[in-house]
């Protein structure tokens, strides 16, 4: 069975902030749909990477995924069960500031463990995992003592010590400089190798995207819909310069609508 | 050589620095001075009569003669305790309800009316009321502070509750935490920062109703003082009431700022 079905999905948003109740897809209102239609199936254990024109409804279609927000029409299943609201075994990275921020880099990875019991315990794993994403010696610092990229390091933290079974992520390195991205890249093959958890992840860049996905999700503009959804089977590291990689990666540019050869 | 010169370098940087800090505290100490000594200097100068404007000096000697005989001490006490009562009353009750109100619109929009109306009328306003209610004491004293300290409390938790970021609602959602957890761990420490603004503008504003009540609603008090003062034409006890009451307000103030140092509130600053 796959892990996450997503069947018949509709999003719509009216102009005023009410709810649009209606069922039937021809009443909403013209230009406020926002998903229109999204059937997607994704495995246990995947990696599926989004992507798609900036305001496609990425954010949306994940936010509906994790139960934060109910979908206007259609069901999204995961474990055949239908989501009716956010879960702890499903940990969300938010594109903005998702840690709290009066809360230390311990705090904050400490909500991930409430259910511990054993205090020991808990702080044992506390600093097993924020030593795990390298910020020993941050422990006691304010996210905004923090640099962007460790700031995405302490909530990736705070995720992986739920050791959670699904792992929406939104963008997490988008606003980070060209190196550490690199870094963190390297890191979530990583952690996917490591741990038995279904990622979603959203980017923008393609080349990220193809480097860490098994499956690409493309969405076109909106009112969004899949315009692609390519598997891929390469093992890593992947070199997207050479081989089947780069025509696929031209393939996938081209869908995007950059024509020339980059 | 080069680790010498930044030695020096900083040596002189951390010189500077003091040097700017005890600045900090020389100079508006001496601006006081240079008030005071004017204002001495300007009553002698025009010969002002003491019952139209005392002399720094009459000042002082009307204050010390309060003080010795025990008035000065026991009217602050009085304007105090009716201060922290009706500060803490109004606290009390209004960090709650504004919290509550703050994240459930219905209620906000029941209340709101209500809220709006109310808090433009001025505590003063209410005397009549008071006093007809609560009798003379402390009681209507204590109700005008809870009245100017509850309303704009109200609606300042209310507004920082309602206005925190949805984000941190779906990560306390995403981790599992309810109930009073919720409240503990997200609600209150987002909405602080402006809560403390808060506190520290209402206690200011309590601190200045508080002399105007006891002008009209009591028999003790440093407002009654003023009152007493003035009947008795004595205006060197009036200015001498007055500086006492600055110096309390200014000294509240200062304890109540200690709060926005706290990294639990100092969060919000800190940001970008
Ligand atoms: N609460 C809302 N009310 C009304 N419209 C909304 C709301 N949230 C999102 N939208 C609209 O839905 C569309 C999709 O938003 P979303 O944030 O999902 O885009 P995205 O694909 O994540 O974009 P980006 O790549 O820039 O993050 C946008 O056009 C936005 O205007
Ligand atoms: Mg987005």
């Amino acid at each position: 069975m796959n892990k996450i079905e997503v069947k018949g999905l509709y999003k719509a948003y009216s102009d005023k902030g009410r709810r649009i109740n209606g069922y039937d897809e021809c009443r909403l209102p013209e230009g406020s749909t926002v998903l229109h239609d999204i059937n997607l199936s994704i495995k246990r254990r995947s990696f599926t990477c989004f992507v798609g024109p900036s305001g496609c409804g990425k954010s949306t279609l994940l936010r509906i995924m994790a139960g934060f927000e109910h979908p206007t029409k259609g069901w999204v299943f995961i474990d055949g069960m239908p989501v009716n609201g956010p879960s702890p075994r499903h940990i969300f990275v938010f594109q903005e500031d998702g840690l709290l921020p009066w809360m230390t880099t311990r705090e904050n990875v400490a909500l991930g463990v409430r259910d511990i019991k054993d205090s020991d315990e808990r702080r044992r794993r506390i600093i097993e995992y924020i030593e795990l994403v390298g910020l020993k010696g941050f422990e006691d610092h304010y996210p905004h003592e923090l640099s962007g990229g460790m700031r995405r390091r302490a909530e990736v933290a705070r995720a992986l010590i739920t050791n959670p079974d699904i792992l929406f992520m939104d963008e997490p390195f988008g606003a980070l400089d060209f190196l550490t991205r690199l870094q963190m890249r390297e890191e979530m093959i990583n952690v996917h190798m490591m741990f038995d958890t279904t990622i979603l992840f959203i980017t923008h860049d393609i080349d990220e995207a193809i480097q860490l996905g098994d499956q690409i999700v493309i969405l076109s503009e909106r009112p969004t819909n899949l315009r692609a959804d390519i598997p891929l089977a390469f093992p890593h590291p992947r070199d997207f310069t050479k081989g089947g990689l780069a025509a696929l990666r031209r393939d996938i540019y081209f869908q995007m609508g950059i024509h020339t050869a980059l | 050589m080069g680790e010498d010169g930044g030695e020096r370098k900083n040596g002189f940087m951390k010189g500077a620095l003091s040097k700017c800090r005890q600045a900090d505290r020389i100079l508006p100490a001496l601006t006081v001075v240079v008030i005071i000594a004017l204002w001495e200097w300007v009553v002698r100068i025009f010969s002002i009569s003491p019952g139209v404007l005392p002399p720094p000096s009459r000042v002082a000697a009307a204050l010390w003669g309060l003080a010795k005989s025990g008035v000065l001490f026991d009217y602050t006490v009085a304007s105090l305790f009716r201060v922290t009562w009706g500060y803490f009353l109004a606290v009390a009750a209004a960090v709650p309800i504004g919290m509550f109100l703050g994240l459930w619109p219905l209620g906000r929009a029941v209340f709101n009316p209500i809220i709006q109306f109310l808090r433009p009328i001025s505590p003063l306003a209410w005397i009549p009321l008071a006093i007809l209610w609560l009798g003379i004491g402390d009681k209507p004293a204590v109700f005008l502070i809870f009245l100017a300290v509850f309303f704009p409390m109200l609606v300042c938790v209310m507004g920082s509750v309602a206005g925190i970021k949805v984000t941190y609602f779906r990560i306390a959602q995403n981790f599992g935490l309810t109930g009073y957890r919720l409240y503990t761990k997200v609600v209150l420490p987002a909405a602080l920062p402006e809560i403390v603004v808060g506190l520290r503008i209402t206690l200011g504003t309590a601190w200045l109703v508080i002399v105007a009540a006891e002008m009209i609603a009591v028999k003790s008090g440093l407002g009654y003082l003023i009152v007493d003062a003035r009947n008795s034409l004595r205006m060197d006890r009036v200015i001498g009431g007055m500086v006492v009451i600055g110096i309390i307000g200014l000294a509240l103030d200062r304890i109540i700022r200690r709060l926005e140092t706290l990294p639990s509130v100092r969060w919000k600053r800190m940001q970008r």
